[in-house]
């Protein structure tokens, strides 16, 4: 322990932050590189295990990161498939235009996004607009909502994150979020975060708030049903039905994206979790599978 | 070649060698700073110095209006670190004094080397703690719903960082002059005023420097503080509130952010700044603590 000692620490710090500076790296090698959504990462992971007890000879490697971080590393090839669980930005799409890349992308699951709140929280409902208040920050107090007096605690991902973006575009009328957000590494942590927060909100993949060994939601937890507007019904995303006919307003497809040239064992990889086998892992997994628009949509990109 | 010759090309080669060892930490020091200073000159094309280091707003990917304000992130880091010092400083010197004056030779032999295997454990472990221990604590002891704010991350930052200042403190005490405290013991002084008044004030340079050193590692401590302070964005107002120190905001956004952007240089300006911030207490620690050794020889 010496000033030395500090010193290295210092340096070694500040050269891998000088390690992230661009390198392109090629995605190389046999190893299939899946890479991007956190909401996805535990689907995938389980996809590609299933697959690799099938088909031994194509491993498959798959990291989270967030929808940002995978589609930057498709547009600099350092991986072969990337999860989104957003739609791709038009800024994305230039750039890999730009580098001459042809992206297609394919549905591959359906997620009802969720609005989560402590077990303890009397709420039972909220309607897109209040839910878009609440985040943007103009709502503060769990009264205004029809709740009990207490300052809501908000929770969330960090821009990295496709879902971050969703909630922005698609809840908040593109509107910034609030400064208070305690931004969270992952949808295991806002869940982790709500279930110790008595005033806690947070939105998490509907796969995340199942509880996998009971097929029940996640103890401590309350889903909250979320209606398109005052007057309409208010939807639970775990009812598959209004998730699959969009009653459920918050409901959004699952992307994989693969660019340029891909590696047939990336497109096989993909055509497996289209098949039934695959959308039977996504269901159990807490997903929904893809509806009919979207499995048109797939195998016209597949060719 | 006679022998002669031979043994003083290998001494001369050998010197050449640890010389360019002695370079090499240096080297590399200035080519990060080149290296920052590239990346970061390019973000003050389009944001005005000011508006950065005084702007309390930071949100660089607002669909409305990218604003790039640190200030609110300056006063995290800063925040954060005081907060750890304050409950560090009295923790650390206390244990050294205990080590050097008052600890029995053999607890000194398990103390001293388990302090410093506590400086060993990485600090992914550490901020673990702080979500599923410390923080629930935290909320709890005050009543929040939640405990992931400044406090935690002082909590854990001074843990972090008692280790350096035990070690250096308590290296400075043990090297204050025998004869000092003898002397004072000798003129009739009880053993805490010899501690207090004597010894303590002999190895102050030391122990500044100690303070100094923690200091250093606590405000470019990055993983502990990023798991335990929730990373809001919005300007503290204490150590009750979710704050963003500037390493968690580089690691939270340098991972995704498009490259050559405003947004891409605005993190090399913070890595910039916490770069000197961190350069001058080192700086000050390392005057500091030459000026103790040279009095001491």
């Amino acid at each position: 322990m010496n000033v030395k000692w500090i010193k290295w620490m210092v340096l070694t710090g500040l050269a891998t932050a000088v390690a992230f500076t661009p390198v392109p790296l090629s995605a190389q090698g046999r190893m299939l590189q899946v890479k991007g959504s956190d909401t996805m990462i535990n689907l995938v992971q389980i996809l590609a295990e299933e697959y690799m007890a099938k088909n031994s000879k194509s491993p498959i490697a798959v990291l989270g990161g967030g929808s940002g971080t995978g589609v930057t590393a498709l547009i600099n090839g350092t991986c072969d498939i990337c999860d989104t669980s957003r739609d791709w930005k038009k800024k994305e799409l230039d750039l890999a235009w730009e580098k001459g890349l042809q992206v297609k992308m394919f549905a591959v699951a359906v997620d009802g996004l969720s609005i989560i709140v402590n077990e303890k929280n009397p709420l039972a409902r909220l309607t897109m607009t209040q839910v878009g208040a609440i985040y943007r920050g103009e709502v503060t107090n769990w009264k205004s909502v029809g709740g009990t007096d207490g300052a809501v605690s908000l929770y969330g991902r960090q821009s990295n994150s496709g879902t971050y973006s969703f909630m922005m575009e698609h809840v908040m009328g593109n509107k910034p979020y609030a400064q208070a957000m305690k931004e969270m590494n992952g949808n295991a942590q806002i869940i982790e975060g709500v279930l110790a927060d008595a005033n806690a909100i947070g939105y998490v993949g509907v796969g995340y708030v199942v509880d996998q060994s009971t097929g029940k939601p996640m103890k401590g937890l309350k889903i909250l049903n979320v209606s398109r507007d005052t007057k309409a019904e208010a939807f639970s995303p775990l009812d598959k039905a209004a998730v699959d006919t969009g009653k459920y307003p918050i409901a959004r497809p699952l992307w994989m994206a693969v660019g340029g040239k891909p590696k047939a064992t990336a497109l096989g990889f993909i055509a497996w979790i289209l098949s039934a086998e695959g959308q039977r892992i996504v269901e159990r997994e807490g997903f929904y599978p893809i509806g009919s628009k979207y499995v048109e949509m797939n195998a016209q990109n597949m060719k | 070649m006679n022998k002669r010759a031979l043994r003083n090309l290998k001494e001369k080669s050998v010197r050449t060698f640890f010389f360019l060892n002695g370079l090499l930490a240096v080297v590399v020091l200035a080519g990060i700073f080149l290296l920052l200073l590239v990346s970061a000159v390019p973000a003050f094309r389009e944001i005005h110095l000011r508006e950065f280091l005084f702007t309390k707003t930071w949100d660089p990917t607002s669909p409305l209006k990218e604003t790039y304000g640190i200030l609110g992130q300056i006063a995290s880091s800063v925040l954060v670190t005081l907060g750890a010092m304050i409950l560090a400083v009295p923790v650390g010197i206390g244990v050294a004094a205990y080590l050097s004056d008052v600890a029995h030779a053999r607890v000194r032999e398990i103390v001293k080397p388990a302090v410093e295997i506590l400086a060993g454990i990485p600090s992914v472990v550490i901020g673990f703690l702080g979500i599923v221990l410390i923080g629930p604590a935290l909320a709890k002891l005050f009543g929040l719903g939640h405990g992931l704010n400044g406090l935690n991350g002082s909590l854990l930052l001074a843990v972090m960082s008692l280790p350096t200042i035990i070690s250096i403190s308590e290296d400075s005490l043990s090297a204050v002059p025998p004869a000092y405290g003898e002397a004072s013991l000798a003129l009739g002084g009880s053993r805490w005023q010899t501690l207090v008044r004597v010894k303590l004030p002999a190895a102050l340079s030391g122990i500044i420097a100690a303070v100094m050193l923690g200091m250093g590692r606590a405000v470019g401590e990055t993983m502990t503080v990023l798991m335990a302070t929730g990373n809001a964005r919005a300007f503290p107002t204490g150590l009750m509130q979710s704050l963003r120190t500037m390493t968690s905001n580089i690691a939270i956004e340098l991972g995704e952010v498009p490259y050559f952007t405003t947004h891409y240089y605005a993190l090399f300006a913070i890595g910039l700044v916490l770069f000197i911030m961190t350069f001058l207490v080192n700086m000050v620690a390392d005057i500091v603590l030459h000026k103790y050794q040279q009095r001491e020889s």
